[in-house]
């Protein structure tokens, strides 16, 4: 049988790390975007480290990050009573730094392509920077907001050397689809792998034709 | 509402460019002014400067009694508080909203009514901008920059994203929407019959620098200088009224003689020539298309390089500008008794 627990706490891990990851993603990509900081490049490998580095190697130092005895994991401690490594909340840290690639570039090269000119133009009509974000670069980088929002979820729906590596495996807690589709796997029960990952394929694949299809009578209204 | 608008600021670009340009508009006597100068020749960074899309060096600009710009007090007005309209010259539309959002971007709700009405742009209210023309963009554009009742309004070669046929029709209703709208404008171009077409005085900036200012005629009879003379170029602005029109031809009266020329539906009082667009015969040339030919003195031949500048008197003065070759060929000396050749298309009318 399919591992229920385990898709469902898939599906909440990849729908904390995408919310997570827009509200911190999109200020991120702005500044990246426009800023003409000359330093930016070092901003820009960081955040594009976790597209080359080895899943093990981030969640080791992740791990290390978090750990009671870092500071990060002291004060976690200290605020919740609780411990980072091998919780929910250490593999959402975890998920959404692996993935935060995965949202700020599009959404940052969604922002760069909307022509300067009309930012300019709202400003020139009194309308301020943050007004002119929502009423403008918003709404036209909308394709690339979507395609950071469902990277990001469809990457951590299959994410496994980090998840092993800070969240371990614990079922209902850091037993994620993946992890348990190893199990299953190792525990030589291909039936039970087979079924669980054609629901993964699925469901990504579902996803993506959406999005592209949706890309297309997006531009489609004003192009 | 009187007051001046002053700016005397440098801006180093990072092509090593510099601005330095110094400017006092007094926005009574001069509801239109135009920025005048070939490309390059800082124009559109003077502009931005003034509604602080770009910040100056050093310097200060005033406008009335408030300070946009001073490196001395530390004073940096964002574009928001400056209230200075921009048009840009591809008009910078919001692609993603409908004629009358766009128009309602920054108005209030009466005043976005009131403007889609009086630019003939209610029918097309539900429109996307990509569906509209290249003029119904330009007056939504301005219809825009109106309704957040700017104090200034600046506008970057509004006429150059046009096709020429609408350009020439553009040309006076832009005048005509801008001495209505109310505001006083700067208008930055590199064409010589839109300068005579909508400003009432001029400023001529060459290598970032303001070389002369004051009333449009006036600039162009008298350049300050050999370099503005050669920026500005149209040496021929004549009065002119109409005595006829039909067929697509306005026949006009300058001095005592008659000029054919295209009717571009304006009552024109000017006539602008480029000394280029003249060319002499010693025969009239009977079997030719050109409308114009008249008969001439030549009051001076000047050579300037390989141009020739030909002083003319055909009734009214008319400076020509013919290669040295072929003023050598027909052996022009003062006194000489020859026929102007003007096409029609190059009289350019203006009111």
């Amino acid at each position: 049988m399919m591992d229920w627990q385990a898709i469902w706490l898939s599906l909440r891990l990849a729908a904390s790390t995408t919310a997570i990851l827009l509200a911190a993603g999109m200020p991120l990509a702005y500044w990246l975007a426009f800023s003409r900081r000359r330093w930016k490049f070092l901003v820009e490998a960081v955040v594009a480290l976790p597209l080359v580095l080895p899943p093990t190697v981030l969640g080791f130092y992740i791990l290390l990050a978090i750990g009671p005895r870092s500071p990060v994991g002291a004060l976690y401690a200290k605020i919740t009573g609780g411990m980072l490594p091998f919780s929910f909340q250490g593999l959402l840290l975890a998920s959404v730094l692996y993935s935060l690639p995965f949202t700020v570039q599009p959404i940052a090269s969604a922002f760069a392509a909307v022509d300067g000119k009309l930012m300019e133009a709202s400003w020139c009509l009194g309308v301020s920077r943050l007004a002119t974000f929502r009423r403008v670069v918003a709404p036209l980088a909308l394709p690339g907001i979507a395609t950071g929002a469902i990277l990001s979820f469809a990457h951590t729906m299959g994410e496994f050397g980090v998840v092993l590596m800070v969240g371990g495996n614990i079922a209902g807690v850091t037993r994620t689809v993946s992890i348990s589709i190893y199990d299953q796997a190792q525990a030589l029960d291909y039936a039970a792998a087979a079924r669980t990952s054609i629901f993964l394929l699925a469901v990504s694949f579902t996803v993506l034709a959406l999005t592209y299809a949706l890309q297309r009578r997006f531009w489609w209204r004003f192009w | 509402m009187a007051g001046e608008l002053i700016c005397a600021c440098r801006k180093r670009l990072t092509s090593g460019f510099e601005v330095d340009a110094s400017l006092r508009i007094g926005l009574a006597e001069s509801p239109v002014t135009v920025l005048f100068g070939p490309s390059g020749a800082g124009k559109t960074t003077l502009l931005r400067l003034l509604a602080g899309l770009e910040q100056a060096d050093s310097g200060e600009i005033r406008f009335r009694d408030e300070v946009w710009y001073s490196s001395a007090r530390g004073v940096r007005l964002p574009p928001q508080q400056r209230r200075a309209g921009f048009l840009f010259q591809d008009y910078a539309l919001f692609p993603h909203l409908t004629v009358a959002k766009n128009v309602g971007y920054a108005a209030r709700p009466g005043r976005q009514r009131k403007l889609l009405e009086a630019f003939g742009l209610a029918k097309l209210a539900a429109e996307y901008p990509r569906a509209i023309s290249g003029g119904q963009q330009q007056r939504v554009a301005l219809a825009r920059a109106l309704a957040a009742e700017p104090a200034l309004l600046l506008l970057d070669e509004p006429l150059s994203a046009l096709d020429a046929a609408t350009r020439g029709r553009m040309r006076h209703e832009l005048r005509r929407m801008l001495i209505e709208g109310g505001v006083p404008s700067i208008v930055v171009t590199h064409d010589r019959v839109e300068a005579v077409a909508l400003g009432d005085r001029m400023a001529v900036m060459v290598d970032g620098r303001i070389r002369q200012e004051g009333p449009v005629q006036e600039v162009f009879r008298h350049p300050a200088d050999a370099q503005v003379a050669e920026s500005v170029g149209m040496e021929n602005v004549l009065p002119v009224e109409v005595v006829d029109r039909q067929g697509g031809l306005v026949t006009v009266d300058v001095g005592a003689a008659r000029l054919e020329c295209l009717d571009t539906g304006v009552s024109p009082t000017w006539a602008c020539i480029r000394a280029e667009d003249v060319s002499l015969a010693r025969h009239t040339p009977e079997a030719s298309s050109v409308r114009n030919r008249l008969p001439a003195r030549v009051l001076s031949v000047l050579l300037e390089g390989p141009l020739a500048r030909v002083e003319l008197d055909c009734g009214f003065p008319l400076i020509a500008a013919i290669t040295a070759q072929s003023a050598a060929d027909m052996n022009l000396k003062p006194g000489d008794l020859v026929y102007a050749v003007v096409k029609a298309t190059a009289v350019h009318l203006t009111a």
